[in-house]
C-alpha cells in the first residue's frame, strides 16, 4: 500500500482536477455565459500552475519514472493505475496545460451557443490528453486515448464550421482505424506477458525474459505504430488533419495541433522504440522515407492553399514530419531535437492557430483572398502574426530553430542524405509563410470591409504576448527544457540502439579510430573519407 | 578591461534601441526616436572603440579573446554557446560596422524625415544592427548563424518597409527566401562541420583542422565539400551567381538601407564566412577555385549589367554584387586580407554611393531614372564632390581608397597557381577586364545625372541640396573613401602592407622562404600591374566621357545596334524569367494540381471515401432484403435453399471428379 502514496497523488490531481471542474460545470445554470467562462478560465489556469508543482519532482540528469502511482485497479485480468512522468512527458504535460486556459481565452467571444458544454468538452480533452502523458499501463493509456477522442469529436462537430460534420466523422473513423489496431497489439502483449504494465514489459523485453520472433515484432510495432502515424499525422495518414482544423473552432485547432498531434509522436517515443527496437531498426528506413516526403509535401501543398486555416494545418504535417525524422534517426542530438520540436510546434503552430481564428472572428472567412494590406488596419496584430510566423519557420533566437535544427544536426551525423533532403523543408517552410504573410497583410487594402478591422483587442494582445513570451524563452533558454529532457531522451536512445559509433565521441582527427561498437570493429580513417564513406544504415547491421 | 570582458554589450544597446523604439516609439516625436536609435548604435560604436583600444594590449597569445557567457542548445555531446570573441578580423569588421552603421543612422535622421513609420526604421536599423554584431562577434559557427539568419530578417523588414508597394513587398520576400537556399547550404555545412571535428566553436574547430592535410585538387573530401557548402550559404548572402538575384530587387527598401544593409554591412557577412573558414578553405583547394571562378565570374556578369541600368540605385546594386565578386576572387585565390581590405573601402565608398544617390533623389522628389535627371552638379555641390570622389576610388583611381584594395586583389589573381597558373592569369584578365566596365558604368552614371542639359522639368522639380545631417555623413565618408587606402600604400616602396600585417596573426601565411620569393615576385610585379590597372581604369572613364558627354546621341544609335544583345543585358539576360519559368511557376503548378488536387484530394482522400461509400452500397444492398415483405423472404428462403444444396453436390462431386482423373 505504501507504493499508493509514493510521490504523493500529484498527477492524480493533474488528470482528475479538470474533470471535477467540467462536472462543476455541468451543476451550473447554462444562461450565464460570463460566470460559466470564468470558471473554466480559472479551472484550467489552477490546473496549469498545479502542473508546475511537477517541476519539483524531477531532478536534472534523470531519466526514471518519477511521482509514481501505483494502486490496483482490475485483478483480472490485472489492469494497474499507474502514471508516472519523465522527461519527455513532463513538458508535453505542462503544454497542455497551458494550451487549455489559452484555449479557453480564445473562445471567450467567439463560441456563442452551448457554452456550458463546450467548455466541458474542452476540460474533458485535458483530462484526456494529460491522461494518455502521464499513463503508465498500457490499458490505461488506451482507455484514456479514447477518452480524449470523444470531446475533441464533438468540438469539432457541434461548434465546427459549415463541414464540421464530415470533418468530426472523418477524424473519428481515422484514429478509430489505428487505435482499434493498437488494441490488438495491446492484447497481444498481454497474452505473451501477463501484465499490461509498460515498465515491466519493457523490462522483460530488455533482459530477454520476453523474446519475440521478429515477424510478430514487426507486426506489434506496426500495430503501434499506425495507430500513431495516423494521429501525427504521418504521410500519406494525413488527410483528416486539414478538414478536422478547418472545421474546428479555434480552441479546438489549437488543442489538435497543439496536443493532439504530439500523443502520436510521443507514442512512437513511449512505446515502439523502447518495446519494439529490433522492429523499429528495420523500419527506420521507411518511416524516415515517409517523414521526408511528409516535410517536403505538406509544406509544398501548404504553399498553394489558398485557405489560411489549410495552409498553417499543411504545415504541420511538415513539422510533424521533422519529429518523426527526429525520434526515427536513432541519434540522442536528433531525439533531444524531436522532443523539443513537440513542444515548440505546439506554441508556434498554437500560434498561428489562435491568430488564424481571431481573424476568422472579424471576417468569418479563412479564404486568403478576402484578406490583404491588414497591416495598415492591424499594425499591432500582424506583428504578432509576423512574430508566429518566424518562430514556425524556426529563425533562430526563436523556438522553433532549436529542435529543427538539433533534428537535423542529429539526422544528419549517420544519415547525411536523410538529413539533406529535409533540410529543404527549411526553405519552403519560409515561402509558404512568407508568401501568405504578404497575401493577407501587406500591400493596399483591397476589400472595403477590411479597411475598419480593429486591431488586437487587450484579450487578444494577453494571449498573444503570452505565446510570444514563450516562443522566445523556449528560443534563448533551451538549455532549461533540454536539460530535463536529455536523460529520458537518452534512455530511449539506449534501448533501441544501445551501440553508438556515431556518437562514441568526438573523434580525435587525424588519428585512426577504433569504433567503440562490439561487434564491428573497422578501423575508420576519420578524415577526409568520412563524407564518402558509404554510412551502414542502422536496419542493415543483421542479426 | 571591462568592455573586453563584457562584449556583450556592444550588440545589446542597439537591441535595447529597437526594443525601447518598436515598443514604444510610435506615440514618440521624432526627437525621442532619434536619440535613441542614433544614442544606442553610437554607444555601440563607442564600446566599440573601447573594446579595440583594450585589445591592443592583450599579448598574442591570448587573441582570440573568447568570452562565453550562457550555454544556448545543448543536447548530447553538442553545445552551442552565446560566445563572443574577438580577435583582429573582428577588430576590422567591428570598427566597420558600428562606425559605418553609426553614420548612416544620422543620415536617416535627415532623410527619413518626411517618412510615416519612422520609429518602424530606426527600430528596425537598430534590429539589425544587434544582428550583424552578433554575427560579427560570434564565436561558433551556430551563434554566427543567429546573426546571418537575423540580418536576413532586418533585411527582409526593410526592404519591405514601404509594404505598400507589392514590388517592396515581393523584394523583402525574395530576398529572404533566396537566402534560405543558401542558408540550407550553410547549414549541412556546419552538420558535416560537426560529424568530422565534434565542435562548432571556431577555435577548437580550426585547432583540429589545421593539422589536416589538404584534400586533394578536384577530390571532394570533406573538407571541399564543407566549404562549398558554407560558400553556398555565402553565395546567398552576399548575391553570388546564382543567388545574387534578390539584392537588385533589394534596392526597393529606403536607400539608407541600401547604404548600410545591401553595400556595407550585411551582404559583405558572406565574405567574412570565407575569410573566417579560411582555415578549412585553405585546405580545400577545389573549394578555394570555385570560390575564385564564382567571384570573378559574377564581378563580371553583374558588372555588364550595370552598364545598361538606368535606376541610379540599381546601377549601384550591379555595382556592388560585382564589388563582391572581387572580395569573393580574393579569397579565392588565398589572399583573404585583401579580400577584407577590399570589404572595408568597398564599405566606405559604397556607402558614400549610396547615400550620395540618395541625396540626389531626395532632391529630385524621389525621382531614381537617371534619363530624368542631368545638369545637377552646380545645384547639388556638395552630393556631387562627395560621390565623384566615391566614384574616383571605386574606378580604382589613385591614391583613393579602391585603388590599393583593387590592385591587391588583382595582384594576387595575377600570381594565384591554383589551378594552374593559366588560371590565375585569366582570373586576372577578367578582374581586370572588369575593372574597365566598373570605371564605365560609374562615370556614366556621373555624366547622366550631373552633367549635360537638364532632363527633367524644373518647374515641378525643386532641386535642393540635402540638409546638413545627411551631408556630414557624405563628408565623413568621402575623406574615408579617400585615406582608407592608405595603410597599404608602403607595399609600393617595398615596406609592408599595414592592413596585410595587421590581420597576418589570422591569416598567417606559411613562413619560410618560399613566401618571402613569392613577396619579392609581388613587389616587382606591384608597379607595372598597378600601371595596367590605372591605364584600364582612364580608358573606362573616357569611354563613358565620349559616349555620355561628347556624343550623347551615340549610346542610343549604339544600342540599336547592338540589338539583341542590349535587350539582353538590358534585362538582367532574362535571369528572374528563367527562374520564374524553370523553378517557380512549375513548383506551384506541381504543389496545386498534382500534389494536392492529384495525390491529396483525388487519390487518398478519393480512396478512404471510395471505401466509405463501397461500405455504404454493401450497407445499402444488404438492407434491402430486409424489407419486411413476407414473400420476399420466401423468396429468399428459396433462393438459400437452392444455394445450399448446390453447394453440397458441388462439395461431393470434388473428390469423384479428383478420382476421375
Amino acid at each position: 500500500m505504501s507504493s499508493l502514496f509514493h510521490g504523493g497523488h500529484l498527477l492524480s490531481i493533474l488528470i482528475f482536477f479538470p474533470a471535477v471542474g467540467a462536472l462543476a460545470l455541468l451543476l451550473l445554470r447554462g444562461d450565464d455565459h460570463v460566470f460559466i467562462r470564468r470558471i473554466a478560465l480559472i479551472v484550467s489556469t489552477a490546473e496549469f500552475l498545479f502542473s508546475l508543482l511537477m517541476l519539483r519532482g524531477i531532478p536534472l540528469n534523470s531519466g526514471d519514472y518519477r511521482l509514481v502511482e501505483y494502486a490496483q485497479w482490475i485483478t483480472t485480468p490485472p489492469i494497474h493505475y499507474h502514471l508516472g512522468v519523465d522527461g519527455i512527458s513532463l513538458f508535453l504535460v505542462i503544454l497542455t496545460t497551458i494550451l487549455t486556459p489559452i484555449s479557453v481565452l480564445a473562445s471567450w467571444n467567439s463560441i456563442h451557443h452551448r457554452v456550458k458544454e463546450f467548455f466541458v468538452m474542452l476540460l474533458m480533452l485535458e483530462v484526456g490528453v494529460v491522461g494518455v502523458f502521464l499513463s503508465l499501463d498500457l490499458f490505461l493509456f488506451f482507455l484514456f486515448w479514447e477518452v480524449m477522442l470523444i470531446p475533441m469529436a464533438f468540438l469539432i462537430g457541434i461548434w465546427g464550421h459549415e463541414r464540421r460534420i464530415y470533418a468530426a466523422v472523418k477524424f473519428v473513423l481515422y484514429t478509430m482505424a489505428g487505435s482499434i489496431l493498437m488494441l490488438v497489439g495491446i492484447i497481444w502483449l498481454y497474452n505473451a506477458t501477463g501484465t499490461f504494465d509498460l515498465p515491466t514489459i519493457q523490462q522483460m523485453i530488455q533482459t530477454g525474459a520476453l523474446v519475440l520472433q521478429p515477424r510478430a515484432e514487426m507486426l506489434l510495432f506496426l500495430a503501434f505504430f499506425v495507430a500513431f502515424a495516423v494521429k501525427v499525422p504521418l504521410f500519406p495518414l494525413h488527410t483528416w488533419l486539414p478538414d478536422a482544423h478547418v472545421e474546428a473552432p479555434t480552441a479546438g485547432s489549437v488543442m489538435l495541433a497543439g496536443v493532439l498531434l504530439k500523443m502520436g509522436t510521443y507514442g512512437m517515443i513511449r512505446f515502439c522504440l523502447p518495446l519494439f527496437p529490433e522492429a523499429s531498426r528495420r523500419a527506420a528506413p521507411w518511416v524516415a522515407t515517409l517523414a521526408i516526403i511528409g516535410i517536403i509535401y505538406g509544406a509544398l501543398v501548404a504553399l498553394v492553399q489558398p485557405n489560411l486555416k489549410k495552409l498553417v494545418a499543411y504545415s504541420s504535417v511538415s513539422h510533424l514530419g521533422f519529429i518523426v525524422l527526429g525520434i526515427f534517426a536513432f541519434r540522442n542530438i536528433s531525439m533531444q531535437g524531436a522532443v523539443y520540436q513537440m513542444l515548440a510546434h505546439g506554441i508556434s503552430t498554437g500560434a498561428l492557430f489562435l491568430l488564424v481564428g481571431m481573424l476568422y472572428d472579424r471576417r468569418h472567412t479563412f479564404e486568403i483572398s478576402e484578406y490583404g494590406g491588414l497591416a495598415t488596419p492591424m499594425p499591432k496584430f500582424a506583428a504578432f502574426f509576423l512574430f508566429a510566423a518566424l518562430s514556425s519557420l524556426g529563425l533562430p533566437m526563436l523556438n522553433g530553430f532549436v529542435g529543427e535544427y538539433l533534428i537535423l544536426l542529429g539526422t544528419y551525423q549517420s544519415h547525411w542524405q536523410w538529413a539533406s533532403w529535409a533540410a529543404l523543408g527549411v526553405i519552403l517552410s519560409a515561402c509558404y509563410l512568407l508568401w501568405s504573410y504578404q497575401r493577407v497583410f501587406l500591400g493596399e487594402v483591397t476589400h472595403e470591409k477590411n479597411k475598419s478591422l480593429a486591431d488586437a483587442s487587450r484579450r487578444e494582445k494577453f494571449i498573444l504576448a503570452t505565446m510570444s513570451v514563450i516562443i522566445l524563452w523556449m528560443g534563448l533558454g533551451s538549455t532549461y527544457f533540454t536539460r530535463r529532457t536529455e536523460a529520458s531522451a537518452e534512455a530511449v536512445i539506449d534501448q533501441v540502439e544501445p551501440q553508438r559509433p556515431y556518437e562514441a565521441a568526438a573523434p580525435p582527427v587525424g588519428s585512426p579510430m577504433v569504433k567503440a561498437a562490439g561487434n564491428d570493429t573497422s578501423v575508420v580513417h576519420d578524415t577526409s573519407v568520412v563524407h564518402v564513406t558509404k554510412q551502414i544504415p542502422a536496419a542493415a547491421s543483421g542479426r | 578591461m571591462p568592455i573586453l570582458e563584457h562584449l556583450w554589450i556592444i550588440p545589446l544597446l542597439p537591441l535595447l534601441g529597437a526594443a525601447v523604439n518598436g515598443f514604444f516609439g510610435r506615440t514618440w516625436p521624432n526627437k525621442i526616436v532619434n536619440s535613441v536609435a542614433i544614442g544606442s548604435t553610437g554607444l555601440s560604436f563607442l564600446a566599440a572603440l573601447e573594446a579595440v583600444r583594450e585589445f591592443s594590449h592583450l599579448s598574442p597569445e591570448q587573441i582570440p579573446w573568447v568570452q562565453q557567457y550562457f550555454s544556448w542548445i545543448e543536447a548530447a555531446k553538442f553545445r552551442a554557446g552565446f560566445d563572443l570573441q574577438i580577435d583582429q578580423l573582428t577588430v576590422v569588421m567591428l570598427l566597420v560596422v558600428t562606425g559605418v552603421g553609426w553614420l548612416i543612422h544620422i543620415y536617416s535622421m535627415g532623410y527619413m524625415a518626411h517618412e510615416g513609420g519612422y520609429y518602424r526604421f530606426f527600430s528596425y536599423l537598430n534590429l539589425f544592427m544587434f544582428f550583424m554584431l552578433i554575427l560579427v562577434l560570434a564565436a561558433n559557427y551556430v551563434l554566427l548563424f543567429v546573426g546571418w539568419e537575423g540580418v536576413g530578417l532586418a533585411s527582409y523588414l526593410l526592404i519591405g518597409f514601404y509594404f505598400l508597394r507589392k514590388s517592396a513587398a515581393d523584394a523583402g520576400k525574395k530576398a529572404f527566401i533566396v537566402n534560405r537556399i543558401g542558408d540550407f547550404g550553410f547549414m549541412l555545412g556546419m552538420f558535416l562541420l560537426f560529424r568530422t571535428f565534434g565542435t562548432l566553436d571556431f577555435v577548437a574547430l580550426f585547432n583540429k583542422a589545421t593539422p589536416l592535410p589538404p584534400d586533394a585538387m578536384g577530390h571532394l573530401g570533406t573538407l571541399t565539400v564543407a566549404c562549398l557548402l558554407l560558400f553556398m550559404g555565402a553565395a546567398g548572402k552576399s548575391a553570388q551567381i546564382p543567388l545574387y538575384v534578390w539584392l537588385p530587387d533589394a534596392m526597393e527598401g529606403p536607400t539608407p538601407v541600401s547604404a548600410l544593409i545591401h553595400a556595407a554591412t550585411m551582404v559583405t557577412a558572406g565574405v567574412y564566412v570565407v575569410a573566417r573558414s579560411h582555415v578549412l578553405f585553405m585546405r580545400a583547394p577545389t573549394a578555394m577555385l570555385v570560390v575564385a571562378i564564382v567571384g570573378c565570374a559574377t564581378a563580371l556578369f553583374a558588372a555588364t549589367i550595370g552598364m545598361a541600368q538606368t535606376d541610379i540605385k540599381k546601377v549601384l546594386a550591379y555595382s556592388t554584387v560585382s564589388q563582391l565578386g572581387y572580395m569573393f576572387l580574393a579569397c579565392g585565390v588565398g589572399a583573404f586580407s585583401a579580400g577584407i581590405f577590399h570589404l572595408m573601402t568597398h564599405a566606405f565608398f559604397k556607402a558614400l554611393l549610396f547615400l550620395a544617390a540618395g541625396s540626389v533623389i531626395h532632391a529630385m522628389g524621389g525621382e531614381q531614372d537617371m534619363l530624368r535627371m542631368g545638369g545637377l552638379s552646380k545645384k547639388i555641390k556638395w552630393t556631387f564632390v562627395t560621390m565623384l570622389t566615391a566614384t574616383l576610388a571605386i574606378s580604382g583611381i589613385p591614391p583613393l581608397a579602391g585603388f590599393f584594395s583593387k590592385d591587391s586583389i588583382l595582384l594576387n589573381a595575377y600570381m594565384s597557381e591554383n589551378g594552374g597558373p593559366n588560371v590565375g592569369h585569366l582570373l586576372y584578365a577578367v578582374g581586370l577586364f572588369t575593372a574597365l566596365l566598373t570605371a564605365f558604368y560609374m562615370f556614366r552614371l556621373i555624366y547622366l545625372t550631373f552633367y549635360g542639359a537638364p532632363r527633367y522639368d524644373e518647374h515641378h522639380v525643386h532641386v535642393h541640396e540635402s540638409p546638413k545631417t545627411m551631408l556630414v555623413p557624405l563628408a565623413i565618408l568621402a575623406v574615408l573613401s579617400i585615406v582608407g587606402g592608405w595603410f597599404a600604400a608602403p607595399a609600393f616602396w617595398g615596406k609592408p602592407d599595414y592592413f596585410a600585417k595587421f590581420l597576418e596573426p589570422v591569416f598567417a601565411a606559411p613562413g619560410g622562404s618560399e613566401a618571402a620569393t613569392a613577396e619579392a615576385v609581388a613587389h616587382a610585379l606591384e608597379t607595372p600591374l598597378a600601371i595596367v590597372a590605372v591605364i584600364t581604369a582612364l580608358l573606362g572613364w573616357f569611354a563613358a566621357y565620349w559616349l555620355y558627354l561628347k556624343r550623347p546621341d551615340k549610346p542610343a544609335s549604339l544600342a540599336k545596334s547592338l540589338g539583341g544583345i542590349y535587350q539582353t543585358v538590358l534585362h538582367k539576360y532574362y535571369v528572374d524569367e528563367i527562374y520564374a519559368a524553370v523553378v517557380v511557376r512549375p513548383l506551384l503548378w506541381l504543389s496545386t494540381n498534382v500534389l494536392w488536387k492529384g495525390v491529396d484530394v483525388a487519390a487518398i482522400d478519393g480512396s478512404v471515401n471510395g471505401i466509405a461509400e463501397g461500405l455504404t452500397a454493401i450497407g445499402d444492398g444488404t438492407r434491402r432484403t430486409q424489407s419486411g415483405n413476407t414473400r420476399s423472404y420466401a423468396v429468399w428462403v428459396v433462393v438459400g435453399a437452392i444455394v445450399v444444396v448446390a453447394l453440397v453436390f458441388w462439395a461431393h462431386a470434388q473428390p469423384v471428379l479428383g478420382v476421375a482423373r
